[in-house]
């Protein structure tokens, strides 16, 4: 017991190297000071990391937005491909050498909006991927505009009387589109979040996070939050409960809150297998 | 390859064959009149030799899980006609500019929008070079018989994966479903390209390295890890700003095509040496002129028939030097005027060029083609 004690103590003792992940020629990142897009590019690090998965099998795949830039600056096998489309990408990548572990990095607008079929169908294979969706509820690489899940009445720059559109809840359409693995954290929760990640990247199947990470330029000046801290507090700390503490409040004390945490876990076959053993079994036979 | 290699095919199903004999392991499409019966092959063809088929949720999808296979290190095709292609461009400009070898089939209908999905056109000739946006390469290949669907097939693979762009097999639903003997060529027989092996160590390897025309491409998870983008790059393949280095890129993608374009054209000259009057078409109207050509040489009028198989690169050579030789070039197309407009660039005045044109999604006869040859007799 001592000796494990002393490891631990040791191993939090160690800062943690970012640069064995990082190309840190390509730094700085483009993203905004105040932005929580940098504490998830560490905590999916250090999930990685913890994964024991060598670089070379990680492809990392992401489509337009700022989030997108993410592959830009991680030492993987990386693919920044079209407004919207990473999954279909990722899910080339991910059939043609199923080895890999393919992580797809994705805005709210790049995966449910212009994506958004691409992002039901890879849930519904069940094709093995983690979806790392960073839910900002703004455009911010175009300048603020609202996207799929900005709340109701939010001012964006395309909805500056209000926007009149309900939000997607990310995680239920995961759910419902057939994802095996569902699951949302936040940048204010990054230990919180590291874990989730790993819980993500560990399961075979489509594994969604949605990472609550909201945009201070766009979408705190326009909502009047008073300055970036403020604005997370506001959205990821007071605005989320994580599921088991959830269990223990009386409802009127959720409401208006987003749930964190694993919110939905099943094994299911998954697709590479299934055509391996299924089609490719067949096909032989034949 | 089986003993017995005399087949009786359709087109589509030439294509699926020349696939595999090109060494195609992966497909990813969507179902779309008058290509599907390439997907239905290759969805019963790849699982038995151990290719991956994969159905996608739309006609993007398709193109884009093929490109992803592609970068994984698998040969990858994708088909689809007019809409579906409308729909694919975008990632097509993607292939074209992040240099990634795949094969798109396109069997053209009627249009536009969903137009005449069961009818023949040539419509797509123009979209096929211009459809996606910025300056790009281009290059599409028009095969005319079922067999050459087969050979036309290879050949794409091998152009693909030889200069790291999209190639794109061009025929129309005449081409497409009709049936014809074919002799499937034993292993060995047509030469099969893949692409360059990368020797260098992982350290030194840029995805662009600006000392080749084609640089070498490594599959992903091979262990060279680099970046893939769609923004201007480097040759390292991170995004750049820096103008000299993005018209430098963009320059070298359009030489991979135009200093290879003896390599890339491919026509067939039917009766040319003596001609007076050329016909130049392509797919299905390229039978009907042949069978003009010689009904016209029947009633003593010097026809002949200038049939490129290769419609971009566009031939501006041999077209040009035809038009010194002829007094005029008749272009029969099933569309309203596409590649007659670059016969008459290439032309210049130098002789005359008349076009012919339907679009009732009926084929160009053998008799319209006729009539138009003897007004220049």
């Amino acid at each position: 017991m001592s000796t494990a004690v002393t490891e631990k103590k040791q191993k939090a003792s160690v800062p943690f190297d970012y640069n064995k992940y990082l190309r840190p020629n390509k730094l700085p990142h483009i993203w905004c000071p105040g932005c929580g897009h940098g504490i998830v590019l560490k905590a999916m690090l250090r999930a990685i990391h913890e994964s024991g998965i060598p670089k070379e099998l990680i492809c990392m795949v992401s489509g337009i937005g700022c989030s997108s830039r993410t592959p830009g600056y991680v030492d993987f096998n990386t693919l920044h491909t079209l407004h919207g489309r990473a999954m279909a990408f990722a899910t080339g990548v991910k059939f043609a050498n199923p080895k890999m572990k393919v992580i797809v990095v994705t805005g709210d607008g790049d995966a449910l909006a212009i994506g958004g079929n691409h992002f039901i169908h890879a849930c519904r294979r069940n094709i093995d991927m983690t979806v790392l969706v960073f839910t900002n509820a703004t455009y911010g690489m175009t300048g603020g505009q609202y996207s799929p899940t900005t709340p109701m009445n939010a001012i964006a720059t395309t909805s500056r009387y209000g926007n009149i559109e309900p939000p997607f809840d990310t995680c239920e359409m995961a759910k419902a589109s057939g994802a095996t693995f569902v699951a949302r954290g936040t940048a204010y929760h990054t230990i919180e979040l590291e874990k989730t990640i790993l819980e993500a990247i560990r399961h075979r199947g489509t594994s969604v996070v949605d990472i609550i990470d909201a945009c201070p330029t766009y979408f705190g000046r326009a909502n009047k939050y008073k300055s970036a801290t403020h604005m997370m507090e506001a959205i990821e700390k007071d605005g989320t409960v994580n599921i088991r503490q959830a269990e223990k409040l009386p409802p009127e004390k959720l409401e208006g809150k987003m749930l964190r945490g694993i919110l939905h876990r099943v094994e299911k076959p998954e697709y590479c297998d299934q055509y391996e053993s299924l089609i490719i079994g067949k096909a032989a036979k034949k | 390859m089986a003993e017995n290699r005399k087949r009786f095919l359709q087109g589509n199903e030439a294509c699926v064959e020349g696939a595999i004999y090109a060494g195609c392991t992966f497909y990813a499409g969507y179902p779309i009149t008058p290509s599907t019966e390439v997907a239905e092959g290759m969805s019963v063809r790849l699982p038995a030799i151990g290719g991956k088929f994969i159905q996608m949720e739309d006609e993007i999808g398709g193109i884009a899980a093929a490109i992803g296979g592609s970068l994984a290190g698998l040969k990858s095709m994708t088909a689809t006609s007019g809409p579906g292609l409308s729909l694919k461009q975008e990632c097509i400009g993607y292939a074209c500019l992040a240099e990634i070898p795949l094969v798109v089939v396109d069997v053209m209908r009627g249009g536009p929008s969903t137009g005449y999905p069961t009818g023949p056109s040539q419509s797509d000739i123009m979209q096929a070079k211009w459809g996606t946006h910025g300056d790009h390469p281009a290059i599409s290949l028009t095969p005319s018989t079922v067999p050459e669907i087969f050979t036309e097939t290879v050949r794409a693979f091998n152009l693909a994966e030889k200069y790291r762009t999209p190639v794109m097999v061009l025929y129309d639903e005449i081409v497409g479903h009709m049936r014809e003997p074919i002799t499937i060529p034993a292993t060995g027989e047509l030469e099969v390209i893949d692409r360059a092996k990368v020797t260098c160590k992982p350290e030194e390897y840029f995805p662009y390295d600006d000392r080749y025309l084609v640089a070498p491409l490594a599959p992903f998870g091979s262990g060279y890890r680099f970046h893939v983008t769609g923004l201007n790059h480097k040759q390292d393949g991170f995004p750049t700003n820096d103008s000299k280095m993005i018209e430098a890129n963009n320059l070298r993608v359009m030489r991979k095509v135009e200093e290879n374009a003896g390599d890339i054209w491919k026509n067939e000259e039917y009766m040319l040496d003596d001609a007076e009057i050329a016909v130049f078409t392509v797919g299905s109207t390229a039978r009907s002129a042949r069978f003009a050509v010689n009904e016209a040489r029947k009633a003593g009028i010097k026809a002949g028939l200038l049939r490129p198989l290769t419609i971009w690169p566009f031939p501006d050579k041999t077209v040009k030097e035809l038009s010194k030789k002829v007094r005029a070039i008749i272009v029969p197309e099933m569309n309203l005027g596409q590649m007659v407009l670059e016969v008459e660039r290439c032309v210049a005045g130098g002789c005359e060029t008349e076009g012919i044109h339907r679009v009732d999604g009926e084929p160009i006869t053998p008799a319209q083609i006729l009539d138009t040859i003897r007004k220049y007799k």
